[in-house]
């Protein structure tokens, strides 16, 4: 009888062991978790996730895409509960993977795969980039008689095109006149990190009189803030009033996806925000809750899945003039009164 | 005689044991159980069919990258341009099978397996012609013909070749004639999801032609002849200019048969930076397989368990990635690139 007991006790515990603890496991595009833009927003949205609703986490960074499906394959046999695919090339592996185990629940950012069990996560980055191309606009600065701000994209595909028209529809919304360069890193993967081409690019728009350059390029963002470095020098660039003229040879950056701004304090005007974190956690939050269903989730301005980002590192930069202008926008676009292109 | 034999066999073992340990150190000092490690990467790669598929499928273009560079080596030349060779061949199969669309399986496979080792072998066969000719380095110019190779095939991929309406640097699929079959169309009760498919045989086959071609024939004769020494062979009437185009085309071949396993066996498609790197591990292979067909196939063996291994390295310890993989073939390679050091130990040894 004693034995007896302690079986069905050994056995509750464990089963309640069981129940209690959801388990996420997480896949990562090519960057690797430590990106400081697309693949770190997910993790950091995962990690708060752990730490506030107390889940298993764990993550895998695959080295090719073969590794991908094996990795969802080794997570989803293992009795994992929820498992999130970064970033559009693991759609792929998302769509064979969810097929094999109709179960379990998944997620991928970035695309749109058709399975029940699948909740793709995606966001209107086109609205937020329409915002800081206004901002840019009007951090901007007349240089050799014209106006210009530059675009520099990362791999050109119709994601990023999708932060290309936003932001040059932002932009032109408050100079009609005003002139976009854009330019792409490459065209294939290797252009989210290649820090050497951006800043190659950068310098070559700040020849054209480009006054801020908006960097959606990944990891290859960072040449862009090398470059702004080496023109503006260390520290905060603000204008600056000699002898009551006021003189202006600042040269600005926008960062993207995640917070960005304290990579180069007082250089950076503000950070498109792509709130990968916000729609990680939110799925996370909707399966402890048991209302996880598969099915497209947009995140835009409405939900503050995408933003702009205003920190001790940039208020300087922002007057209360800008940020009244662009609020306005904000509401216009929630409400629907402008429709943002985000195609060329 | 026998004790020299065995030497052969016992300086890689004593290499791969060296780097094992070595790197037990470290898994130590990053603050894991070394043997849990160890453990994880072999019950991973060989205690379930799945394992043992997923050891095979890896090691599979690692065979052939491996053979490209121990041919090579025979006949004296360094091969660096295997991953140029296997992105050409993988783009031209992919191309061949789009076109013949329609066409009956038993002309298209042979086809594309012609393609495959032709596509590879040209790409190989250049610097082997430019240094016959005019000198110039293979190392030298096998490096310059990878970057050709990469902006090349970016270009076919990117433009004319990509499949239209999706994100994903990919060609249009190869029609069902020009696939070979999965290992699970052939043997009952294998996972269907195992990527492991006839290329493997495929690459056995290869090793056991290049045994027969290096010692069975009058060329491979000549090849080794001249990997010896290119003064000799010239005296003995072996034309050494012909015989280095002649080993880096082969070698090239080998190196673009890589596509029948990835493009005709596995993706059935061009898939932008497919190989994640199999050309350069290619070189780690020969070397610890001693330039020997039967080598390369238990080093390349040994390598697809590490990076099969990798992955529940990622998934079941905290402080270790797959990165740690990268490191332990690092060591692996130095410890065969210093044999004279174990030689000597092992001399020492012998006369105590």
């Amino acid at each position: 009888m004693k034995k007896f007991l302690a079986v069905l006790a050994l056995s509750f515990i464990l089963s309640v062991q069981a129940w209690a603890e959801v388990r996420v496991g997480i896949v990562f595009d090519a960057g690797g978790k430590n990106d400081r833009s697309f693949n770190q927003s997910a993790w950091e949205g995962a990690q708060k996730a752990r730490d506030e609703l107390g889940i298993y986490l764990k993550d895998v960074e695959p080295g090719d895409s073969s590794a991908v499906e094996e990795a969802m394959r080794a997570f989803a046999s293992e009795g994992y509960d929820l498992i999130f695919g970064i970033g559009f090339a693991n759609a792929t592996a998302i769509k064979n993977v969810g097929t094999e185990y109709p179960d379990v629940k998944f997620a991928i950012v970035d695309s749109v795969v058709d399975l029940p069990n699948v909740s793709s996560l995606v966001f209107k980055e086109h609205e937020a980039s329409y915002l800081v191309g206004m901002i840019a606009a009007m951090r901007s600065r007349v240089v050799d008689g014209k106006r210009v701000v530059g675009f520099i994209g990362g791999m050109e595909i119709d994601l990023i095109k999708k932060f290309e028209s936003g932001y040059k529809a932002g932009a032109q919304r408050i100079y009609p006149s005003i002139e976009v360069v854009i330019n792409y890193v490459g065209n294939t993967p290797k252009a989210w990190n290649d820090p050497a081409t951006a800043k190659e690019i950068a310098k070559a728009q700040m020849g054209k009189g480009a006054s801020v350059i908006y960097a959606a390029a990944g990891g290859s963002g960072n040449g862009l803030f090398d470059a702004l470095k080496e023109v503006n020098g260390r520290g905060p660039c603000f204008p600056k009033i000699k002898k009551g003229k006021r003189i202006d040879e600042c040269i600005y950056a926008i960062g993207v996806d995640s917070n960005q701004n304290y990579i180069v304090p007082g250089q950076i005007v503000t950070s498109m925000l792509k709130r990968v974190d916000v729609a990680v956690f939110d799925t996370i939050r909707r399966l402890e809750a048991g209302k996880l269903t598969g099915g497209v989730n947009i995140y835009g301005l409405e939900n503050n899945g995408v933003g702009y980002s205003v920190d001790k590192y940039n208020r300087k930069l922002i007057t209360r003039k800008m940020e009244k202008v662009v609020n306005l926008f904000r509401k216009k676009i929630i409400a629907g009164d402008i429709q943002v292109p985000d195609k060329r | 005689m026998v004790l020299k034999k065995l030497e052969v066999l016992i300086l890689p073992l004593v290499s791969v044991f060296a780097a094992g340990l070595v790197g037990a150190i470290l898994i130590f000092a990053v603050g894991e159980n070394p043997l849990a490690v160890y453990w994880i990467f072999f019950k991973s790669s060989i205690f379930s069919i799945n394992g043992i598929g997923y050891t095979l499928f890896y090691a599979t273009p690692l065979i052939f990258t491996g053979l490209s560079v121990a041919f090579g080596f025979r006949c004296g030349l360094f091969n660096i341009g295997a991953e140029g060779q296997l992105y050409i061949a993988a783009m031209a199969v992919a191309i061949t099978g789009i076109w013949m669309d329609g066409w009956s399986a038993w002309v298209v496979i042979p086809v594309c397996f012609v393609v495959s080792f032709v596509g590879g072998g040209i790409w190989g066969g250049i610097p082997g012609l430019l240094k016959a000719k005019f000198g110039g380095h293979e190392v030298i110019n096998t490096i310059m013909m990878n970057m050709i190779a990469f902006a090349l095939v970016n270009y076919l991929v990117v433009g004319p070749f990509h499949r239209k309406g999706t994100q994903i640097l990919e060609t249009e699929f190869i029609p069902e004639a020009a696939r070979i079959p999965r290992i699970h169309e052939l043997i009952p009760f294998i996972p269907k999801t195992l990527p492991l498919n006839m290329g493997f045989a495929i690459a056995l086959l290869a090793c056991l032609a290049t045994y027969l071609i290096l010692w069975k024939t009058r060329w491979g004769y000549e090849i080794r002849a001249v990997g010896i020494s290119n003064s000799v062979s010239t005296y003995a009437g072996i034309s050494v200019n012909k015989n280095m185009v002649l080993a880096m085309f082969i070698a090239g071949g080998f190196a673009g048969m890589v596509a029948i396993s990835e493009v005709m066996g596995y993706r059935y498609t061009f898939h932008d930076s497919f190989s994640g790197g199999v050309g350069f591990i290619g070189i780690a292979v020969a070397l610890l397989g001693r330039n020997h067909p039967v080598g390369v196939i238990l080093a390349a063996l040994l390598f697809g368990a590490l990076i099969r291994g990798s992955l529940f390295l990622d998934l079941n310890f905290d402080n270790l990635s797959k990165d740690l993989v990268m490191v332990l073939q690092g060591i692996i390679v130095l410890f065969v690139a210093t044999d004279k050091l174990f030689k000597k130990i092992l001399s020492v040894f012998r006369i105590g």
